[in-house]
């Protein structure tokens, strides 16, 4: 038999107490997230900045027991393999999303496209690195920082396509039409009209592709390998930070787990400036165009 | 069609061609006629074409990783594929030594500890959503938000420190007595309590993909129209009961796709989990046993791999990893899309 339809008063009450009970449910699981995400941060910058020192930033690893050393050879190995990166994922990018805002608009084929990139960015980083590995580290017969930048290049594509589009496709209709209204070819219009209209909200997006590909690890493990020493041979095995962070993190020594911490910390601090500090710029018009 | 998108022909033709397309499409502004003329005459229709084409094989190199990587992949397993077929899927033993390779508890570690993750951040993650859309004031969420945002920017390898460091001492001398205490009779939580183990490896995993999972869910349930929600208050129904069939039933597909878009990266989740999950190729019913994923033996065994049928293993792992996340990440975006985009997949 189906149930009354008529609320009563005891029905009544009971919606109100789950009713407050979810509110509760719903105040305390945010709680819940937050306190660990806070403790991750308050930890990085209490161990790490107690752990930073002048040396960090100037010396090259020590041998074990003994104290001190740095990982100055790191920080430039990032800088290098980030540049190799940059170097092949921006224009790449650009270029693709490009195509599917401007000259694909509604064909399958940019549809396709644009479901790839979404796709193909959720490919864990470490199978990037096995295909890398296979495709250049093999037939070199030796790792390199080359295999390294183009591992992390490769990951930046997907996300600066997806996000070069989205932001031209903002761009009203109208400005390229008075653009090619003047006579301006349609290349020159895509390029110095549509994508400069869009290049703060591009130039972010490349920043958080690298952003995300400066702290990978497992794509390194087996293409840059890591270094102990002053390299800049893109031909070499390369340091890079977060492989360095890796390393420590697990070693049994207190010295070098009191490095590791500083290491993410600078880590963390690079991503964030780098990050915080185009958008400031590119907000403020100084670099409109320079994408 | 945009007529941006043709390429510079013959007058003439042109006209024919555009005469159709404005008829045919009705969602895209209609693209004025003076366009095409002028992108079908003077002396850039070289130029234009070579710009597109080039524009046109840098998106397509998007499909060429996607490919590249499935051969490099699959001609670097040949000899495992050949040699054990399914069954190194189904078999346990991993003993390099003598070349005998199954992967099952590598399949193992990883399924169990993406489901542990799942348990752990879909219900928060939810909770959260709801909070962030439905309940809290102006000046605290962009707060959060931007929180949440800067959480998806800390690299794997700072969690696992973290975990290493932090986590994992607190879990040996508060969660784990206390679970073996309560809940050690089921044979879940039994064994020794090393700290590090399969139940390290999710909770940490959880705390990295919460923020997608919450993000995401936000973006759906702020898609669900206000007359949603107004029409269900307007019949008297408390706030829970508004989020409950208002929202949480409308944007149900697209809170699946958020949660299987999570499971995506928990499954190809290396570094951190490769620090806290002990490294041991064994299937134990203990969650505080060490385990092994699938993505951390190619971590932590593939520089070592002396021999070919040893690193055509581990490169079949991977092989079995790409093919896994690439279709649980397809599952997903098309069910994000069904929700925000109002039909399934946007087609031509």
């Amino acid at each position: 038999m189906p149930p009354p339809l008529r609320a009563r008063a005891s029905n009544r009450f009971l919606r109100v107490v789950v009713n407050h009970l979810a509110t509760a449910a719903a105040i305390g699981s945010t709680i819940l997230v937050m306190a660990p995400l806070i403790a991750i941060f308050a930890y990085l910058l209490f161990k790490g900045a107690s752990s930073l020192n002048f040396a960090f930033f100037t010396q090259v690893p020590k041998p074990v027991g003994e104290v001190g050393g740095g990982m100055a050879n790191s920080i430039l190995g990032s800088g290098i393999l980030l540049a190799i990166a940059s170097l092949m994922g921006v224009p790449i990018g650009i270029a693709g999303g490009i195509y599917i805002a401007e000259f694909g608009r509604n064909k399958r084929l940019a549809n396709m496209i644009r479901f790839t990139a979404d796709v193909l960015n959720g490919v864990p980083s470490i199978v990037m690195g096995i295909a890398i590995y296979t495709l250049i580290v093999v037939p070199q017969k030796h790792f390199s920082a080359l295999a390294g930048g183009v591992a992390l290049g490769i990951m930046m594509i997907p996300t600066i396509t997806r996000t070069t589009e989205e932001m031209l496709l903002m761009v009203p209709l109208n400005v390229r039409e008075a653009a090619l209204g003047l006579g301006v070819p349609n290349w020159r219009s895509v390029l110095s009209i549509t994508l400069r209209t869009a290049s703060p909200g591009v130039i972010t997006g490349c920043m958080l592709a690298f952003a995300r590909v400066a702290g990978e690890t497992a794509p390194l493990l087996f293409t840059a390998l890591g270094s102990q020493f002053w390299s800049i041979n893109v031909n070499q095995p390369i340091a890079a930070l977060p492989l360095q962070i890796y390393v420590y993190a697990l070693s049994p020594y207190d010295e070098w787990h009191r490095l590791a911490w500083a290491g993410a910390l600078v880590l963390i601090v690079l991503i964030v400036v780098s990050v915080a500090l185009v958008r400031y710029v590119a907000g403020r018009g100084i670099l409109k165009g320079a994408s | 069609m945009n007529s941006q998108t043709q390429v510079p022909r013959v007058a003439g033709q042109a006209d024919v061609q555009r005469a159709d397309n404005t008829t045919s499409s009705g969602a895209e502004p209609s693209p004025s006629p003076v366009r095409a003329y002028l992108l079908s005459c003077g002396s850039s229709s070289l130029a234009d074409r070579a710009f597109s084409a080039l524009m046109l094989v840098c998106a397509l190199s998007i499909f060429a990783i996607v490919l590249l990587i499935l051969v490099e992949l699959i001609s670097g397993s040949k000899l495992t594929i050949q040699k054990f077929g399914m069954s190194f899927f189904f078999g346990s033993a991993w003993d390099p030594v003598n070349g005998n390779f199954g992967a099952l508890p590598f399949i193992y570690g990883t399924v169990v500890s993406s489901i542990l993750a799942l348990i752990i951040a879909v219900p928060l993650a939810v909770g959260v959503a709801i909070f962030l859309t439905e309940m809290c004031p102006d000046w605290l969420r962009g707060f959060l938000a931007f929180f949440t945002e800067l959480l998806a920017a800390i690299p794997s390898v700072v969690y696992g420190l973290w975990a290493i460091f932090v986590l994992i001492p607190l879990m040996r001398q508060y969660l784990n007595p206390f679970l073996i205490k309560t809940l050690g009779w089921s044979g879940i939580f039994a064994g020794p309590n090393y700290g590090i183990g399969m139940l390290a490896a999710g909770v940490i995993l959880s705390i990295m993909i919460l923020p997608i999972i919450s993000s995401l869910t936000r973006e759906v349930m702020s898609a669900v129209p206000h007359a949603q929600r107004e029409a269900v208050l307007a019949l008297g129904a408390t706030r829970w009961e508004m989020i409950r069939m208002g929202v949480l039933r409308n944007a149900r597909i697209g809170i699946v796709g958020a949660i299987i878009l999570g499971l995506g990266r928990a499954l190809g989740e290396t570094m951190a989990v490769t620090m806290v999950i002990g490294n041991r190729p064994e299937i134990a019913r203990s969650l505080l046993a060490p385990g092994y994923s699938m993505a951390s033996v190619i971590a932590n065994e593939f520089s070592e791999a002396s021999d070919e049928l040893y690193l055509s293993a581990l490169i079949e792992i991977g092989l079995a990893l790409f093919i896994v996340t690439i279709s649980v990440n397809a599952l997903a975006r098309v069910l994000v899309w069904a929700v925000t985009r109002g039909a399934p997949v946007r087609g031509t």
